[in-house]
C-alpha cells in the first residue's frame, strides 16, 4: 500500500469545496458587479476552482490510492480481477 | 412549423438509435451497459444529458422566475460539486467492483455481496417506486412545453402522449449504446440552444446589465443572496437529498458501470463542474431575468417558452423546446432502460421465472417498459404538483438508499439484516409522509420542519444509524461475502 500522508489533505479540501459551493459569506449581500449579483460571480469562480482542484486530485494519484489501488494502474478493476492476488478482506478503503 | 421542428428533431434522434441498434449485440451486458465500452466524451455527455431533464430545463427557470436566481446555487452545489465528489466515492468504487464481478444493477451488486435475493428485490422495488414519479415528471414537462410553444393548439395530453410513445419506441429498439450516443447529440444540442436563447433574449433586453436592472426593479429581493423560499434549511436539505438521491437513481447509478477505463472516469470527473456551470447559468438566469420583463406566464405554464415566444423568433423558440424535449427524452429513455433492467434481472428472474430464456426476458423487459410508461402517462394527466415538487419527492426517496449503500461499499462489517432494516424502515416512513399528502383520510404529515428543513434529511440520518446499529448487533449471514466488495490491488 503506497498511500501517502499528503493524500489525507484531499478530505478537508473536498469538504471545503462542498461547504462553500454555497456562498455563505455573501448571505444577504445585494451588490451588483459587472451586470450580475456578486454572489453569482462567486458561484462561477467556485465551480471553476472545483474543476481545477478535481483535475489536480486526479493527477496526484490520490484517486487510486483512496480506493486501495496502485496509482497509474488504469484498468485497475480488471487487473485486480485477473491478478489472482489474495483479496484484502477489510476492503479497499480505511478512511 | 414549430411542431415540425420538434418532431423533426425526434426523428433524427430515433435514426441515430437505429444505427446503434445495428452495431449492438444481443447480450444483456451490451443492451444495458454497451459492453462497458463507453469513452470520455460519450460518458460525460450521457451522464449530463441523463441527469438534466424537465426538472432542470423547465423546473429550474420556473423556480428562478418565481423565487429568485438562488436556485442556480442550489443546483450548482448539488450537481456540480457534491455529485462529483459522490461520483468518486460511490461511483468509482462501484465501477471497480462492477468490472470485477460483472454486475449490471445496484440490486444485483448488493444481493450478491449479502447473499440475499430479498435485499436485491427490495432495492429494485424501491428504485422502481421512485422512478415512477420521475418518468411522470418528464411527461408533464413535455405536455406543458408544447402547450406553451403552440399557444395551446397542441393540448397538454398531446405533448405528454408524444413523448411517451417516443420513449417506448426508443428503448424497445436502441439499448444503452443508442441511448448513450443520442445523449451525446442531445447534450451538445441543449447546451448550444440554451446559450443561443440566452444571447438572443439578453440582447433584446439591452444587455446583461439592463436585464439584471429590470429584474431588480421588479423584484428587488432577487439581488440579495438568500431569503424568501431560500432559507438555510431549504438550501442545505435540497442540495444534500438531491445529490445523494441522484447517485442512487437507476439510470445514473448504472452509468457508474459503463466506463471503458479509469481514465474515462477521471476526465469526466474533472470536467463535470464546468459543464454544469455552462448549462445552469444561462438557463436559470433566463428564468430570473424574465421576472423583470412584462411577460405574463399563465398558470401551469413554463417560463422559458413564454419568454422565447416574446423575445425571440418563432424558429428559435421551437428549437429551444426541441432542446428541452431532448433533455427529457435523454433522461426518460435512460430511466426506462434502467428500470427494465431492474425489473427483469432483480425482480422477474429471481422471483418469478428463474429459467426464462434470453428471448423471453427481452420481451418481458419491453412489455414492462411500455406498461410503466403508459401508467406514468396516465398519472401525469392528473398533475399532482409542480415539476420541482414531483422531482424533489423522487430524489428524496432515492437519497434514503445512499447511506446504506455507502456502508456496504466501505464497511465490511455491514450485515444483511442491517441493510434490510436500513433500507426498509426509512422508506416506509417516507412513503407514509408522501402518501399522507395525497390520501385525504390520513392527516397530512409535514414534509418540512423548522422553516425549510426536509424530513427526508432526517430520514437519511436514520437510514445510516439503522444500517450501522443493526449491523453491529447482528452477525453476518453465512451467504454474505465481504470479499466481493474488496478492490485492493496489492
Amino acid at each position: 500500500m503506497t498511500r501517502s500522508r499528503s493524500d489525507l489533505v484531499w478530505i478537508p479540501t473536498f469538504a471545503i469545496l462542498v461547504a462553500f459551493a454555497v456562498p455563505w459569506p455573501l448571505w444577504g449581500v445585494d451588490r451588483v458587479v459587472a451586470g450580475l449579483p456578486v454572489w453569482i460571480w462567486w458561484h462561477v469562480a467556485w465551480l471553476g476552482l472545483c474543476a481545477v482542484l478535481f483535475a489536480l486530485f486526479v493527477r496526484s494519484g490520490a484517486w487510486e490510492r483512496g480506493m486501495g489501488q496502485r496509482p497509474g494502474d488504469d484498468a485497475a478493476g480488471v487487473d485486480a480481477a485477473t491478478s489472482g492476488d489474495p483479496v484484502d478482506p477489510t476492503g479497499g478503503d480505511r478512511r | 412549423m414549430t411542431l415540425g421542428v420538434v418532431v423533426g428533431y425526434l426523428v433524427v434522434a430515433l435514426a441515430l438509435g437505429l444505427v446503434a441498434y445495428r452495431v449492438s449485440e444481443t447480450t444483456a451486458e451490451d443492451y444495458y451497459l454497451a459492453s462497458r465500452s463507453i469513452g470520455t466524451l460519450v460518458l460525460l455527455f450521457t451522464t449530463f444529458a441523463t441527469l438534466l431533464s424537465a426538472f432542470t430545463f423547465f423546473g429550474g427557470p420556473n423556480l428562478a422566475y418565481a423565487a429568485g436566481p438562488e436556485w442556480l446555487i442550489v443546483m450548482g452545489t448539488l450537481d456540480g460539486v457534491l455529485f462529483a465528489v459522490l461520483w468518486y466515492v460511490i461511483g468509482y468504487k462501484q465501477w471497480l467492483i462492477g468490472a470485477r464481478n460483472g454486475y449490471v444493477t445496484l440490486g444485483e451488486m448488493l444481493g450478491d455481496r449479502f447473499g440475499s435475493t430479498g435485499l436485491r428485490a427490495l432495492v429494485a422495488a424501491v428504485s422502481l417506486l421512485w422512478l415512477f414519479p420521475y418518468v411522470m415528471l418528464q411527461q408533464m414537462g413535455a405536455g406543458e412545453a408544447l402547450v406553451g410553444l403552440t399557444d395551446g393548439a397542441v393540448p397538454y395530453w398531446g405533448g405528454a402522449a408524444l413523448i411517451t410513445a417516443f420513449m417506448i419506441l426508443y428503448v424497445a429498439v436502441a439499448g444503452l449504446r443508442g441511448v448513450a450516443w443520442t445523449d451525446t447529440l442531445q447534450g451538445l444540442f441543449m447546451l448550444s440552444v440554451v446559450w443561443l436563447a440566452a444571447a438572443w433574449v439578453v440582447s433584446a433586453l439591452g444587455g446583461v446589465g439592463a436585464a439584471t436592472e429590470g429584474m431588480l426593479a421588479a423584484r428587488p429581493e432577487f439581488g440579495s443572496f438568500g431569503g424568501g423560499t431560500y432559507s438555510v434549511g431549504f438550501i442545505v436539505s435540497t442540495a444534500i437529498t438531491i445529490a445523494f438521491g441522484v447517485t442512487m437513481f437507476p439510470q445514473i447509478n448504472q452509468r457508474f458501470f459503463v466506463a471503458k477505463s479509469a481514465t474515462t472516469l477521471k476526465r469526466s470527473f474533472a470536467l463535470w463542474p464546468v459543464l454544469v456551470l455552462l448549462l445552469f447559468v444561462p438557463a436559470f438566469m433566463l428564468g430570473a431575468w424574465a421576472a423583470g420583463t412584462p411577460v405574463t406566464v399563465p398558470e401551469n405554464a413554463n417560463v422559458l417558452p413564454v419568454v422565447l415566444n416574446e423575445y425571440a423568433p418563432t424558429w428559435l423558440a421551437a428549437v429551444v423546446v426541441a432542446g428541452a424535449m431532448a433533455a427529457m427524452m435523454s433522461s426518460s429513455d435512460s430511466m426506462l432502460l434502467s428500470g427494465s433492467s431492474y425489473f427483469t434481472r432483480d425482480l422477474y428472474r429471481p422471483l418469478i421465472d428463474a429459467d426464462a430464456s434470453e428471448r423471453r426476458e427481452a420481451w418481458i423487459a419491453r412489455i414492462g417498459v411500455a406498461a410503466f410508461a403508459a401508467l406514468a402517462f396516465v398519472a401525469s394527466l392528473f398533475r399532482p404538483g409542480t415539476l420541482i415538487e414531483v422531482g424533489d419527492t423522487a430524489f428524496s426517496g432515492f437519497a434514503l438508499l445512499a447511506l446504506p449503500v455507502i456502508c456496504a461499499l466501505y464497511w465490511p462489517r455491514t450485515t444483511r439484516t442491517g441493510m434490510i432494516v436500513g433500507v426498509a424502515v426509512p422508506q416506509a416512513i417516507y412513503l407514509a409522509v408522501v402518501l399522507s399528502a395525497v390520501v385525504g383520510a390520513v392527516p397530512t404529515l409535514p414534509r418540512t420542519v423548522a422553516g425549510g428543513w426536509d424530513v427526508a434529511l432526517g430520514l437519511m440520518v436514520l437510514s445510516g444509524v439503522l444500517t450501522v446499529g443493526v449491523s453491529l448487533v447482528t452477525a453476518p449471514s453465512e451467504e454474505s461475502d465481504a470479499s466481493r466488495f474488496a478492490v485492493a490491488g496489492d
